[in-house]
């Protein structure tokens, strides 16, 4: 059983539009049987952050093409995207580089 | 990574990771690399940055900053200013809202202590004819060679000494920002008549498509004109390399093949006297990302066009989603159709006499003959319907008339545009006749002229008549 995490999760370049224009949530995320990834975190931004169009922010299981993830202010790409084991008090931001019009 | 030192922060290409620091060389180096390697923007010459406040071009004026202030050597050479470009009325900003964004940019640009032009899209209502007609091209640039003009350059500086030093703080801002310092005044909106006329304009327009070239047209002739009244002979703007990419598939769907080089070059010379230049081609929209977020580049992010579509709002949309979406897993797909967009020459746009250039993109009319067969049906196809009521015979025809006398001064790409961008009036006038309610012939006189900014109609008024 993993303890509840508490983490920063930050939207830029756009991505805050579809989060009510709120570029920082500090957010808890309850226990839960296994550890908590990115992959769990999105599910649950998804259910829990994201008001409408989830289509805009996500696609399948991940985020949108075009859209940076980045762990404690490193690419996630170098911290293993999806499968990094999140941390108690880790920071993750989401910057969009979609192009609005 | 190169240093061996910092810790990983980016990826960027496979195996090839960066620290911040590296990072931050690799990127500023990129840009002068970009300018040294072009030898088009002479030293002393007055450039206009184009900033929308986005990403891309928030970084353009950081490098210009960065490059202004370094050591000699690997001084950037020209004068720089910045024109922003207020578009919020189109893109569903409330007045306190477009007073908000635009305090913003305002703090931001006059952060940067160059001189500024803060012009509202509404202006663009404003704009003389002569906008659509090329200028006379800049004399500097046949006779002096570039090694020649910064010679002359560093030889006139070292005998001022350093006099010219603070010559971008010189010039207060221009437009609503000429206020003095210390007191920023809030920023004025145009007449809100003026805004619903621009409204009034871009409501005509159906597509997302044609919406989105309007406002580009609309944008580039502002920022051609403040460059123009203010003597500056080149632009710059921010496309990424992401951004070409899109914007060649796009434009090749918009049927502006001919044109993909001038629209997406690195020089864009179609008007004459001012050149477009786009230094950061050679960016990946995730460098500029990672780029302001690690050095803290300010930016003012403006909504997007409201639409009403949910997904595939406009030919850019979708092939936004598929070029990103083939580059998550083939990574090296962005930069493949940027390298190819490369090897395209921009001779093919470059008309010979003004008749031959089109009214709204002033590229060469690319049409001869055939295309021209093929097309012309789906422009005429919604007259008939019209014009098969008896009572309003006179102004019908005058309209059929004056809409088809657009079409032989267009391009292939901009009478597509142009189709859009007078379809909502045919389409309601068939909807009115065919529920029986009478129409004012005022509405029915208005036709494609008043779905068009008066300076497009001013000019094309000229050419036809002449």
């Amino acid at each position: 059983m993993a303890a509840p995490v508490s983490l920063q999760v930050e939207f830029g370049g756009g991505a805050e539009f579809l989060f009510d224009g709120v570029k920082k949530h500090q957010v808890t995320l309850p226990c839960q049987p296994e550890p908590w990834d990115i992959r769990n975190l999105l599910q649950w931004i998804k259910q829990n952050l994201l008001k409408e169009r989830p289509e805009l922010f996500m696609q399948g299981e991940s985020v949108r093409p075009g859209i940076l993830v980045l762990i404690n202010e490193a690419d996630w790409e170098l911290m293993g995207e999806l499968d990094y084991k999140l941390q108690d008090q880790d920071t993750v931001l989401f910057i969009s580089t979609l192009h609005g019009g | 990574m190169k240093c061996r030192k910092g810790s990983a922060v980016l990826i960027i290409r496979v195996g090839d990771p960066f620290c911040r620091n590296c990072f931050r060389e690799y990127f500023m180096h990129k840009f002068r690399a970009m300018l040294g390697k072009n030898r088009i923007i002479f030293p002393g010459e007055k450039v206009l940055l184009a900033v929308s406040g986005g990403p891309a071009s928030s970084a353009m004026l950081r490098q210009v900053q960065e490059g202004l202030s370094r050591e000699t050597a690997k001084k950037l050479r020209f004068i720089p200013s910045v024109i922003y470009v207020d578009e919020g009325a189109v893109r569903g900003q409330s007045p306190a809202q477009r007073e908000q964004s635009l305090a913003c940019m305002e703090t931001l640009l006059q952060a940067t202590g160059f001189p500024y032009y803060l012009v509202h899209l509404e202006q663009a209502l404003e704009l003389p004819a002569s906008i659509l007609r090329p200028g006379p091209a800049t004399p500097s640039e046949p006779g002096v060679s570039y090694k020649e003009a910064v010679e002359g350059f560093i030889q006139q500086q070292r005998q001022k000494g350093y006099g010219d030093k603070d010559s971008g703080t010189s010039l207060p801002g221009a437009g609503s920002g000429e206020s003095p310092e210390g007191a920023p005044a809030a920023p004025r909106l145009p007449a809100a008549a003026l805004t619903q006329e621009l409204l009034k304009l871009f409501e005509a327009v159906q597509t997302m498509t044609a919406k989105e070239e309007l406002l580009q047209m609309l944008r580039t002739h502002l920022i051609l004109q403040t460059a123009r009244t203010k003597g500056y002979t080149k632009v710059m703007t921010g496309e990424t390399c992401t951004r070409v990419a899109i914007k060649l598939l796009t434009n090749l769907a918009l049927g502006r093949g001919a044109f993909l080089a001038v629209d997406t070059g690195f020089k864009d010379n179609r008007h004459g006297d001012v050149m477009v230049v786009r230094p950061l081609r050679e960016y990946m929209a995730k460098e500029i990302a990672f780029y302001n977020h690690f050095f803290d580049v300010p930016t003012v992010i403006a909504p997007p066009l409201p639409t009403k579509r949910r997904d595939k709002p406009s030919f850019r949309h979708v092939v936004e989603s598929f070029l990103l979406g083939l580059q998550k897993d083939f990574p090296s797909t962005i930069s493949t159709v940027y390298r190819t967009g490369e090897k395209l020459s921009a001779d093919r746009a470059k008309p010979s006499c003004e008749a031959e250039r089109c009214l709204l993109c002033l590229c060469a009319l690319d049409l001869d003959g055939e295309e021209e067969l093929a097309l012309e049906p789906t422009l005429i196809i919604d007259e008939p319907e019209l014009e098969r009521n008896g009572c309003c015979q006179d102004p019908l025809a005058a309209w059929a008339e004056r809409k088809s006398a657009y079409i032989p001064l267009l391009c292939y790409g901009c009478r597509l545009t142009f189709k859009e961008l007078v379809r909502l009036l045919v389409w309601s006038g068939v909807f009115s006749l065919g529920t029986g309610v009478p129409i004012p012939t005022a509405l029915l006189l208005q036709g494609p002229v008043t779905t068009l900014p008066p300076y497009v109609r001013a000019e094309a008024q000229r050419r036809i008549h002449r």
